[in-house]
């Protein structure tokens, strides 16, 4: 027999539900600026003439039709798992969350997923115009997709513009609803999110296939069309990210104090770089901060106050937060370094060194564990709460038993590995097969 | 005059009528995909499964949306009744879940992938349609007998997930009738000969055992007058399955001499057992969501939540339409071989 901790439908249903979303984040988070990319790479091709803009798209547009289906596929998965896993939430707070995601798939998914089917397949049976356009709606499609989904997180976790009434909530401004206050700046913060995911995604594959000797103009136009994205939007992410947590500390302190390692409200908070929160003795262990940067970074202020951890009843698991948030802030600082060294040493050379290629190569995939990480800071940072005040997340859970929960986790996280596995596998193989086509070609 | 109190009556109405529509635009175009998956185990050649392929590729990810809008309008139109339906349909939505994220992936990786895996990724195609199909059908089953425990009663669900996958394989090889040339056009026929028969067999088992096993659903349709005045849909019915069963043998012989004229008449008629059992299934229902037990006035959401909705949908809906039969128009005729140029 399994313990029963391992069968607690609450804490099952909370991995399982964490296992989906990390699945299904790392797709959206390529398509959303991939479809910018590629209508780039169009009317580059429209207003130049030139053929590698277009051997580029049509290489790139492969990859994001790959993404697309798995960001479609898992994200189906997601919708159904309100209902299955989740009762609660629809019940107490559908009025608000039902209205905005049934906005997201009236407006936004089928208008991508109908004219996906254009851009990819459509080129010869429409005009070159035509397909433009198919490539402008399903970009601007992708985005307002996230524009909803953002909306309702948010909502989640800054809540405004609401009633409650016999325990459900009910509108009473939904221009309060959709602009609540941290809207802004989270959705700002995934978009920049997903650019720089793209970019290091492009220019990584573009490095590979630069180093494997597919050294053609489509193959370097792309590479530096992700080292410049990806230089110019790092210091606008880090400025972003700031305000960012500018507001956190002011809507979800509990949260701040978790990111930053602080048990006791403290005037001139260290900024932590190293320490195992520790949260039987309430204390870091092995601390190691630089002095005041924390209350500097936050207030502005070298001497500002940060409330600990302690001023709160009830807060999210430290360690789990703090060190989220040193891998996403550390993954950013190695973006910021490769991405700047890549666009001086190309600028000189006029192309990469076998050692910048290969710096880009390790960082192909960058962006997803940044994304990943600062998904996780901010979901698991909201915690015990569904919706920050309103709903707890185990009143949420249904009262399916553990073990078919546990059987369909281990299901679902089998086949996410093999998934995840094809492909990063298939992306390298397309980039290897298309240096031969190009080698037939010649 | 609209005071709150009807808007309290209708706008559930009116939403319980938008998920019919939306899970009947499902269950035919995402139907005929599914089914053209299922069926794809049964050619042997390569370059024709790529033709069969082909025929559903700019599609098949916007025939999905409709269970997306469909089990969205349950989520959101009726929160309490979609944690209560997908709660108990817990291990065959997570199979079809499993099923449709197979297939949705292997139609992408399939042409990606190195020559030795593509095999593989069919396999996976098919295997995820077929699980898929049988899940929704096992799901509709569960669902007829208001989740009833024991052995009988998912005996019934299975029953009801083989027709299901029979449906769909008609609905396929319907549509590979319309959308293909030569050989393939060929067994297209002959597969929906095969899958006719299962389906017949399935809708009369499904229709006896419905009734059998739901007092509730016996009583409304062998009662007087209803009895008389539902006559109509069994009877349409029959006459529908003859209609294909006639037919086939002759759109066979004339596919031999090169003339496919009627090609689309097995898809239309399948569309109309469809329509008919759709109005079985719904008569048999409404107005609950979960038979005996929670009404639409029961499970809905606020009336401000569904006016806004039904705002969007007013403005929206009428548009999705009107690209989705762009997007048809553009790829209208015979199936050519996909390419990105």
């Amino acid at each position: 027999m399994l313990p029963d901790a391992l069968l607690d439908p609450v804490i099952l249903a909370r991995i399982q539900f964490a296992a989906n979303i990390t699945f299904h984040i790392l797709f959206p988070t390529i398509s959303i600026a991939m479809g910018w990319v590629l209508l780039f790479f169009k009317l580059r091709f429209n207003s130049t003439g030139d053929a590698k803009w277009m051997e580029a798209y049509g290489f790139w547009v492969k990859i994001f039709a790959l993404t697309f289906a798995l960001g479609v596929v898992s994200g189906i998965t997601m919708s159904f798992q309100f209902g299955t896993n989740w009762p609660g939430f629809m019940n107490t707070v559908g009025n608000i969350a039902g209205p905005l995601l049934a906005y997201e798939v009236l407006t936004a998914f089928f208008l991508e997923a109908t004219f996906l089917g254009i851009m990819l397949f459509g080129q010869k049976k429409v005009s070159n115009r035509m397909h433009t356009l198919a490539t402008v709606l399903v970009a601007g499609g992708t985005t307002l997709s996230a524009f909803w989904i953002i909306v309702l997180n948010s909502w989640m976790q800054t809540p405004t513009g609401f009633e409650m009434i016999n325990g459900q909530a009910h509108v009473t401004s939904w221009f309060e609803v959709v602009f609540n206050p941290s809207m802004p700046y989270r959705l700002t913060h995934m978009l920049i999110a997903s650019g720089l995911t793209v970019a290091f995604l492009i220019a990584g594959v573009s490095a590979y296939r630069w180093l494997k000797g597919q050294r053609i103009p489509s193959v370097l136009s792309a590479l530096k069309t992700g080292v410049v994205l990806a230089a110019a939007l790092i210091p606008l992410q880090i400025f972003v990210g700031d305000m960012h947590g500018l507001n956190t500390l002011k809507h979800q302190p509990a949260k701040i104090a978790a990111v930053e390692g602080i048990w006791h409200t403290e005037h001139g908070a260290p900024l932590m770089l190293f320490a195992l929160p520790n949260e039987e003795t309430r204390s870091n262990d092995y601390a190691i901060g630089i002095p005041k940067v924390a209350s500097l970074i936050l207030t502005h202020d070298i001497n500002g106050e940060i409330k600990g951890l302690n001023e709160f009843a009830e807060h999210p698991p430290v360690a789990k937060v703090f060190w989220a948030f040193r891998i996403m802030a550390g993954v950013g600082m190695l973006m910021l370094l490769a991405s700047w060294l890549a666009v001086w040493q190309i600028r000189r050379q006029g192309e990469p060194t076998p050692l910048v290629s290969k710096l880009l190569i390790a960082m192909t995939f960058s962006g997803w564990v940044a994304t990943v990480a600062g998904w996780y800071v901010t979901e698991i940072g909201r915690q015990p709460w569904l919706v920050q005040g309103v709903l707890k997340t185990a009143d949420a859970a249904s009262h399916v038993p553990g073990g078919m929960i546990l059987s369909t986790l281990i299901m679902y996280l089998a086949l996410y590995v093999f998934l995840l596995i094809s492909y990063i596998s298939v992306v390298f193989y397309l980039a290897k097969k298309a240096g031969a086509a190009e080698q037939e070609n010649q | 005059m609209l005071n709150t109190i009807d808007l309290a009556y209708w706008l559930p109405v009116i939403f319980a009528a938008l998920m019919v529509i939306s899970m009947f635009a499902y269950v035919i175009l995402d139907g005929y995909d599914l089914g053209v998956g299922i069926l794809l185990e049964f050619e042997k050649d390569t370059q024709e499964k790529d033709k069969m392929i082909a025929s559903i590729g700019p599609f098949w990810d916007a025939n999905e949306t409709w269970l997306v809008l469909g089990v969205g309008l349950l989520l959101v139109a009726f929160p309490l009744a979609h944690g209560v339906i997908l709660g108990a349909l817990y291990l065959p939505v997570a199979l079809m879940l499993l099923g449709l994220i197979l297939r949705g992936v292997a139609f992408d990786f399939r042409v990606k992938a190195k020559a030795h895996h593509q095999a593989m990724w069919n396999t996976l195609f098919f295997a995820g349609s077929l699980l898929a199909a049988v899940s929704q059908g096992v799901m509709l089953g569960r669902y007829i007998t208001g989740f009833a425990p024991g052995w009988g009663a998912w005996g019934f669900a299975l029953l009801v997930g083989a027709s299901l996958a029979a449906a769909y394989a008609l609905l396929g090889a319907g549509w590979l009738m319309m959308k293909s040339t030569g050989p393939l056009q060929q067994r297209a026929v002959r597969w929906a000969q095969g899958s006719l028969w299962l389906a017949a067999l399935a809708t009369i088992l499904v229709s006896i055992a419905t009734p059998w096993i739901s007092p509730r659903v016996f009583a409304l349709w062998f009662s007087m007058p209803n009895i008389v005045l539902l006559a109509p849909v069994p009877i349409f019915t029959a006459a529908l399955f003859a209609v294909i069963a006639y037919a086939l043998p002759k759109l066979a012989a004339r596919q031999q001499q090169g003339n496919d004229n009627f090609c689309w008449l097995p898809f239309a008629a399948t569309v109309g057992i469809v329509v008919l059992a759709f109005f079985g299934l719904v008569y048999s229902i409404f107005p609950h969501l979960v038979i005996d037990q929670l009404t639409i006035w029961q499970a809905a959401s606020s009336p401000e939540a569904l006016l806004i909705m039904l705002f969007g949908a007013a403005l929206v809906l009428p548009t999705i339409i009107g690209y989705t039969i762009y997007s048809y128009r553009v790829f209208w005729g015979k199936a050519s071989e996909l390419s990105y140029q």
